[in-house]
């Protein structure tokens, strides 16, 4: 099969407070940390995954997104072959952190396996899977910056070698309270075309 | 006992970020894992990490955690008996 062109299927940004889908504005509150912040959107969105408050918070992001832009996609008659090609600057660096904290002082050393296991950027795609039972091709880059351009090819490449028929991307940084998701489903088929241009362009909003 | 057994169900909840789970929720011989309260692999070693840093009890055989954490009744008579903190 050869994939001429792709399309942006549906697309949401998780910034400031604030959630947004196909450029419409979900959820937002009051400036909060993000604990709090996901709790809330977490709550309105009544996902009623309790194991979302076990994890770390670059998986928190992660999975907010991806519940919005896969919980119409999840049909338990057909296997979902969506991929799941995600990125960011900081890797798992905020876990990485507050699991080095804890195991820093020789005098009370007792490293935390349930923060230990976040310490791999790529363990939100499994969160992501086991909530929407994807057992598709998934992958975790790190890049000094956002990067539509790779972004673009490798879903490209997913596409056409038939590894998989839609895929997730998706841009999520955190560190410190600092944090920005951007994920966009991408389809064979649909109105919104594919390209850098508008990949950067959503990016920006 | 019964101080120790509010005391772990508190701890319990906050450790393992239980945020639907109420400590009246929690019954004395609730299984813990399971059907229970659903707790997992991991949480397993965190409440040995709790017992160590909370208690001062090094657990060295780890089959010992399926009989001491069945439920909050089984830990807290353990805790009871072996605790140096």
């Amino acid at each position: 099969m050869t994939v001429n062109k792709t399309y942006i299927k549906s697309f949401c940004t998780i910034q400031n407070n604030q959630i947004s889908l196909n450029g419409e504005i979900v959820f937002d509150t009051e400036p909060t940390v993000f604990s709090d912040f996901s709790k809330k959107a977490y709550q309105h969105l009544e996902m009623n995954y309790p194991k979302f408050f076990k994890m770390d918070n670059l998986s928190k992001l992660a999975f907010l997104g991806a519940e919005l832009l896969l919980k119409n996609e999840d049909d338990s008659e057909i296997e979902n072959n969506t991929a799941l090609v995600f990125a960011n600057k900081s890797s798992s660096l905020d876990t990485d952190v507050k699991y080095q904290d804890s195991i820093s002082d020789p005098e009370n050393y007792y490293p935390s396996p349930a923060v230990f296991v976040y310490t791999l950027p790529n363990i939100c795609l499994g969160e992501i899977s086991i909530k929407h039972r994807l057992k598709s091709e998934n992958s975790f880059f790190i890049f000094a910056d956002y990067n539509p351009e790779f972004m673009e090819k490798y879903s490209n490449i997913l596409l056409e070698a038939q590894k998989a028929d839609k895929v997730l991307c998706g841009w999520v940084e955190y560190y410190k309270e600092d944090y920005k998701a951007f994920l966009y489903l991408i389809d064979t088929q649909g109105k919104l075309e594919q390209n850098q241009e508008l990949l950067k362009k959503l990016y920006k909003q | 006992m019964e101080a120790l057994k509010q005391e772990l169900k508190s701890k319990i909840i906050e450790v393992l970020n239980l945020e639907d789970i109420a400590i009246a929720d929690i019954n004395d011989d609730d299984a813990l894992f399971g059907d229970g309260l659903g707790l997992d692999s991991i949480d397993a070693l965190e409440l040995i990490v709790m017992l160590d840093k909370d208690y001062g009890i090094k657990l060295v055989d780890p089959k010992e955690g399926k009989t001491i954490f069945k439920s909050i009744e089984t830990m807290a008579a353990y805790i009871s008996e072996n605790r140096v903190k």
